[in-house]
């Protein structure tokens, strides 16, 4: 591991400029050429295996960007424990971004993270200062997360708390380190716990994070939303996202990434392609830039660079087989788009700072995460799959959401209902819609109204 | 009460109160909703601690309520050493030494080769360990017919 750190090409000295280089002018590039770009979610604790994979993403037949997962050690804040599992030699689930010496990261990226080939650090901590304090110090200038979404469904960390600290990173972040090379942020908030979250509120969760990027001085955004149970309530959330971003932030650079199903993966490989392959349509009907694979191992444990090279070209051979459409007009009228409308109006509103109309939504139960155990969160909002496997409100809880879905109120589920939910798309891919092959889960699809 | 709920209920019903929690670095929820919803319906009192239980906490809660039982559960993949270090401080403190203490989920990184570990954490002071597989569940409710006296309901 010698190579030299490869010079960015670009010099230019404002951040704003048009040949500036970067994660977000990268991705905005390729996509003007009508490539999908492609990403994994790979980490690995060994150096030299975190650079094998870095390298084979590099090499993958596909348009990629590469990927630093960070392990959960490092993520909780809990460095001794991340330490004291590599001197006992236990794999982590991901890269021990703020243990490990800041040569060997360096040469974990040597050669490999350049201009062509920019590294994006995936996290997911609600209190990020140390891993934002490694990631520049190894010349990376991609990341993701939010105060909501790397708060919420990771941990308990009090929300005000994860607020605060992603103001002050956000805005140490926005400053350029190396000349002409924007700093990028993604959302998570199309994300959240995974499943079960209707598509209404992911799209005003990610649009509600990308003004918090924006207010603190981010300036390169990207939008995430993650695949869920219907591809035609998919589509209208992507093309909500859309409009969304360019009517509430016209002045940044923004892009959108869709992540392949982020709930309980189908356990069969034909199963897991088969739901890539619809994620990767969805992107294309979409015009989304940029698509977050998963793979065969999804199910079951940490995959291998070859699992991840194998979904990557999977991934870019479907992309390849569909145009991307031309990404929506300013009008939208579905019903996604009414929901997320909404909820980020009731947000905003609610105090003049965003981060703090953040937590007091949560107090208030403006905003509301079905099934999510954090402390900030109200609770009191319910979901359900319809006949179609489209997510619906059972339970609107305080959500501003009444007018527009009716204010139903839900029975509790038994946990064969709530595994029947989780599993569905499982199901569906795996071939086993009612899940008799495998003994599990209980009881058919829900309908809980 | 739903029908699907009483059926569930008729199947086993016990009495206790179970603590259901993650581990110290472990984020993930919908096994623990899914559990402590399980142990309602075959009566038990579900306290949930949630997400990225620190082993300060742990302790604390147990040495509180007395638990009849403590549920672990982690599947991000380091259930296995945070399990080894967490079970050594609860069975450290007298009043915890032989509360029933099990353990289940994705423990290790490598999927089904990790099973062979689990000896390890029942050396360590669990009383059972639930390696995450399409058995785990019904094996769990076996074991939980076979060490509780069931309640007449
Ligand atoms: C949803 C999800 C998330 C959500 C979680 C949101 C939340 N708050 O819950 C988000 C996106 C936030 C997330 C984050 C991460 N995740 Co995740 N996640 C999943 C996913 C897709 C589904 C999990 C789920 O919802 N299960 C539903 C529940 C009901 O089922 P279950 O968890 O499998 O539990 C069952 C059994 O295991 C068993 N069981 C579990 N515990 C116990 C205990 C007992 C006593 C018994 C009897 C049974 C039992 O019973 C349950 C019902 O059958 C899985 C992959 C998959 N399964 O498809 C990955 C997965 C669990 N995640 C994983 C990882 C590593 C992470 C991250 C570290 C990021 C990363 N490096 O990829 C972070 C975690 C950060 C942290 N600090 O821990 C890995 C774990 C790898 C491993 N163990 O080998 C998985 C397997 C994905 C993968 N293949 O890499 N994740």
């Amino acid at each position: 591991m010698t190579v030299e750190f490869r010079v960015p090409s670009h010099t230019a000295e404002d951040g704003t400029a048009g040949n500036s280089t970067g994660f977000g002018e990268f991705v905005r590039h390729r996509a003007a050429s009508g490539e999908l770009v492609v990403q994994p979610r790979m980490g690995f604790s060994d150096p030299a295996r975190m650079r094998a994979g870095l390298l084979a993403t590099r090499r993958a037949a596909a348009t990629t960007v590469g990927t630093l997962t960070v392990d959960s050690y490092t993520r909780v804040g809990d460095l001794a424990a991340a330490r004291d599992a590599l001197r006992a030699g236990i794999a982590l689930n991901g890269y021990p971004l703020a243990t490990h010496p800041r040569e060997t990261t360096a040469q974990v990226l040597a050669g490999i993270a350049a201009d062509d080939f920019p590294v994006q650090v995936r996290h997911g901590s609600a209190d990020p200062g140390h891993i934002f304090t490694a990631l520049t110090a190894a010349g990376l200038s991609a990341t993701e997360g939010g105060p909501v979404s790397y708060c919420l469904p990771y941990g308990r960390t009090p929300l005000e708390k994860s607020v605060d600290s992603w103001a002050r990173c956000c805005e140490d972040f926005a400053e350029p380190r190396r000349p002409g090379v924007r700093p990028h942020l993604e959302t998570f908030g199309g994300c959240m716990l995974g499943q079960l979250c209707p598509p209404g509120q992911l799209v005003a969760l990610s649009v509600l994070e990308a003004l918090f990027f924006h207010r603190h001085g981010v300036r390169s955004i990207s939008v995430s939303y993650a695949q869920q149970s219907h591809p035609g309530q998919d589509r209208e959330a992507v093309r909500a996202l859309r409009v969304l971003c360019a009517r509430l932030l016209p002045d940044a650079d923004v892009h959108i990434v869709v992540y392949a199903y982020m709930g309980l993966f189908p356990q069969t490989a034909d199963g897991a392609r088969a739901l890539l392959g619809e994620a990767t349509r969805l992107a294309r009907a979409t015009g989304a830039e940029r698509l977050i694979v998963k793979t065969e191992a999804e199910a079951d444990r940490i995959p291998t660079v070859a699992e991840n090279v194998a979904a990557l070209e999977h991934a870019a051979r479907t992309a390849r087989r569909h145009r991307a459409e031309a990404p929506a007009g300013a009008d939208d009228d579905s019903q996604v788009h009414a929901e997320a409308y909404a909820l980020i109006d009731a947000v905003l509103n609610a105090a003049p700072d965003i981060g703090r109309a953040l937590v007091q939504a949560f107090k208030r139960g403006l905003l509301d995460i079905p099934y999510c155990l954090h402390p900030d969160n109200a609770g009191r909002s319910r979901s359900y799959l319809d006949r179609d496997g489209r997510l619906r409100w059972a339970d609107v809880g305080s959500l501003p959401l009444a007018p527009l879905v009716g204010a139903g109120r839900s029975r509790p589920v038994t946990s064969g209902e709530l595994m029947s939910a989780l599993s569905y798309v499982r199901r569906t891919f795996d071939g086993d819609p009612y899940g008799e092959l495998r003994g599990r889960p209980r009881g058919k699809a829900v309908e809980d109204r | 009460m739903g029908k699907a709920m009483e059926r569930a209920c008729d199947d086993a019903r016990h009495s206790g109160v179970v603590i259901v929690s993650s581990l110290a670095s472990d984020a993930h929820t919908w096994n623990l909703v899914y559990l402590q919803l399980l142990l309602e319906e075959h009566g038990f009192e579900v306290v949930n601690l949630g997400a990225c239980v620190p082993d300060e906490l742990l302790v604390a809660e147990c040495l509180d309520r007395a638990p009849d039982m403590v549920v672990i559960s982690s599947v991000n993949g380091h259930g296995y050493q945070d399990g080894l270090r967490v079970i050594a401080q609860l069975r450290r403190r007298p009043p915890l030494a032989r509360t029933r203490m099990v353990i289940g989920g994705k423990l290790g990184i490598s999927g089904a080769r990790d099973g062979l570990r689990a000896d390890r954490l029942l050396d360590a002071g669990f009383d059972a360990v639930f390696p995450d597989g399409p058995d785990a569940v019904p094996e769990f409710e076996r074991y939980l017919s076979h060490v509780f006296e069931r309640v007449a309901s």
